[in-house]
């Protein structure tokens, strides 16, 4: 979380710092068009230093919003702040935390993965599988890792070689093919039994810690951590930026775009992978019903937690902030009783907010790039 | 320092079906000199410099940089052959800032042995490098971290061309690099431009505002149809010549 901070922290400082500078490149324009009247710079300035604030407000938003989420939970339940609770919500939030991480990946490349919900499941019906005729711990997971990879494969490969304009249909496709093998493969029933390593990284607590707190939120941080400094300090990472901000202008640079591509639709099934082990531990099985919707999860928890739909911005702070507020929203209305079709549409409502919020983000910037220039 | 210009093209000849775009097309660009290509539009300009500039190939013709014959298969190897070319649109990267837009895709990183994209970054090299380099051209950019989207069109141009200028590159094509500026904005490209011809680069610029030509181009060659029309220098009492070449002369 404080990861979260800080970064959020850089970027308003970044604006302040803009909005402060302003003064001191206030005398040149004067100085130069005497003819301009004092109070409307004035005004211009005042008004700039609004969109500013409202801008730096619109991207502290969604932290915002879990922050008063917490806090009305807690004040409605008198559950909800207890560790055992706090224990099933990082538990419940894991598996959308972990895909919505991959999803993230896609979305800074404007694509999006549909299909991670059924490689979740195809991934844990083939890991139940394997691990059903071999009793391998490790073989077992490197299967699960390994269709997750090669479902995410297929989607970046034939995106790119069949010059497909947008991910959209591929990962649809996908989504309907990988369920329907994992239907296949398990004839419709749950396979029993995991091996011990899925089951103590899914299932079990760190009760060498604290024994409300699930193993796998560390998986959740490791993988967290892993993609932040992916995704910002080494040079691939970059280039996912780059492809997102300008994909023709990443080409006309020599960036390999098409290999960019290809690999966040392949980390994204590979999470899928990892989201499976964590579903398939805590189950103790493999089954074909898993990761039902959870790829509208994972997008919802992206979009909400401030991360652009247009591609190019954003970072993993959004998508763990984003995939609490879905868990919150969840458990809080869980334990407050409310039924579950509410559920639905109060995550719905929030989706439609934030888009909202991002595409408003957009014009502000573009108002204050023009309120800037005036000013200048 | 030989005395090879920095760039020759010679007899370039580019054919789009029935259409000759380039007919004979001879062109020279010297160091420390800002060229102007002039011509009204289909003139052949911007098929021109996406020639040069890897774009497009030439059917006939040879381009030389530093009097080595280059064949321009792709945009890659003209910029390895320090070809760097500003386009209208710019190509920048609104959602990342200055110092990432003048790395895209050459990011300094460690260690060397390992493939380009696995390496990692060294972002305050970067940092400092893009810093001294914006310094060094007089490009006062309000916040060196906030990205590219938010600043203004001649911040955006000044970086566009800053990154085309900034390794070390021997020629910088920009197209109509004032065509949507402001006063004071365009002021500050022209200024630009000029830096780069006083450190040497050969500045070839595709403009249509006469003022802006007049005020800082040494040479003035005028494409009509496909070929060169004409080339003068450009001075007041020049001016309505070169208009007349461009539009059709007096016939």
């Amino acid at each position: 979380m404080s990861d979260i901070e800080a970064m959020d922290h850089h970027r308003v400082s970044g604006i302040t710092e803009d909005a402060e500078l302003l003064p001191s490149n206030q005398p040149r324009p004067s100085a130069e068009e005497p003819s301009v009247p004092e109070p409307e710079q004035q005004a211009g300035l005042l008004k700039l230093r609004l969109v500013g604030a409202l801008l730096v407000l619109l991207r502290l938003g969604p932290l915002l919003i879990l922050g008063v989420l917490v806090l009305v939970m807690s004040n409605l339940s008198p559950v909800f702040a207890t560790t055992q609770n706090l224990g099933n919500v990082l538990s419940q939030t894991a598996v959308i935390a972990i895909l919505a991480i991959g999803q993230l990946m896609v979305i800074l490349t404007r694509g999006i993965d549909l299909s991670v919900g059924s490689t979740l499941a195809l991934s844990a019906v083939v890991g139940a599988t394997v691990f059903g005729s071999s009793q391998g711990g490790a073989v077992t997971v490197l299967a699960m890792l390994g269709t997750g990879a090669a479902v995410g494969a297929v989607n970046g490969l034939v995106l790119v070689y069949g010059r497909l304009p947008h991910p959209f249909i591929i990962t649809l496709a996908t989504l309907s093919v990988a369920r329907g093998l994992a239907l296949g493969i398990s004839g419709g029933q749950p396979i029993r039994g995991m091996p011990d390593v899925v089951g103590t990284i899914g299932g079990d607590t760190a009760t060498w810690l604290a024994a409300w707190l699930p193993n796998s939120t560390f998986l959740v941080i490791g993988v967290a951590v892993g993609t932040t400094i992916f995704l910002t300090r080494i040079v691939w990472g970059r280039w996912i930026y780059v492809v997102g901000g300008n994909p023709d202008g990443a080409r006309r640079l020599g960036i390999p775009r098409n290999w960019v591509l290809i690999s966040v639709y392949v980390c994204s099934g590979l999470l899928a992978g990892v989201a499976a082990i964590v579903t398939s531990g805590r189950l103790n099985a493999g089954s074909p019903t898993f990761g039902d919707l959870a790829e509208l999860d994972a997008i919802a928890a992206v979009v909400i937690g401030g991360a652009s739909f247009l591609g190019g911005r954003g970072h993993v702070g959004h998508a763990l902030v984003g995939a609490f507020m879905i868990g919150v929203i969840r458990n809080g209305m869980n334990l407050l009783n409310i039924e579950a079709y509410l559920q639905l549409i109060v995550i719905g409502v929030v989706i439609v907010i934030a888009v909202e919020s991002d595409v408003l983000r957009g014009r502000l910037e573009s108002r204050f790039r023009v309120l800037k220039a005036a000013a200048a | 320092m030989s005395t090879a210009p920095a760039l020759a093209v010679r007899g370039a000849t580019k054919r789009f079906g029935a259409v000759l775009a380039l007919d004979e097309v001879d062109l020279v660009a010297r160091h420390g000199e800002v060229l102007a290509l002039l011509g009204d539009n289909g003139a052949g300009k911007s098929t021109l410099i996406k020639c040069i500039s890897g774009v497009h190939r030439l059917d006939s013709g040879v381009v030389e940089v530093e009097g080595d014959e280059v064949s321009m298969s792709s945009p890659a190897v003209a910029r390895d052959t320090g070809i760097e070319t500003v386009y209208q649109d710019l190509a920048l990267f609104d959602n990342l800032d200055a110092t990432a837009n003048l790395f895209a895709g050459r990011e300094q990183s460690v260690p060397s042995w390992l493939p380009r994209g696995m390496r990692w970054m060294r972002r305050g090299e970067m940092h400092r490098a893009s810093t001294e380099r914006l310094r060094r051209l007089q490009i006062s950019l309000p916040d060196g971290t906030r990205s590219v989207g938010m600043m203004s069109g001649g911040q955006r141009q000044a970086v566009a061309v800053a990154r085309s200028a900034a390794f070390a590159s021997r020629i910088v094509i920009l197209d109509e690099p004032t065509a949507a500026l402001g006063l004071r904005e365009s002021r500050q490209v022209l200024d630009l431009i000029l830096r780069l011809r006083s450190e040497g680069c050969a500045v070839i610029v595709i403009s249509h505002a006469m003022d802006h030509v007049m005020e800082i181009a040494d040479r003035a060659v005028v494409m009509r149809r496909g070929r060169v029309v004409g080339e003068e220098v450009p001075r007041p009492e020049n001016r309505s010549r070169l208009v007349s070449l461009i539009v059709g002369g007096e016939g």
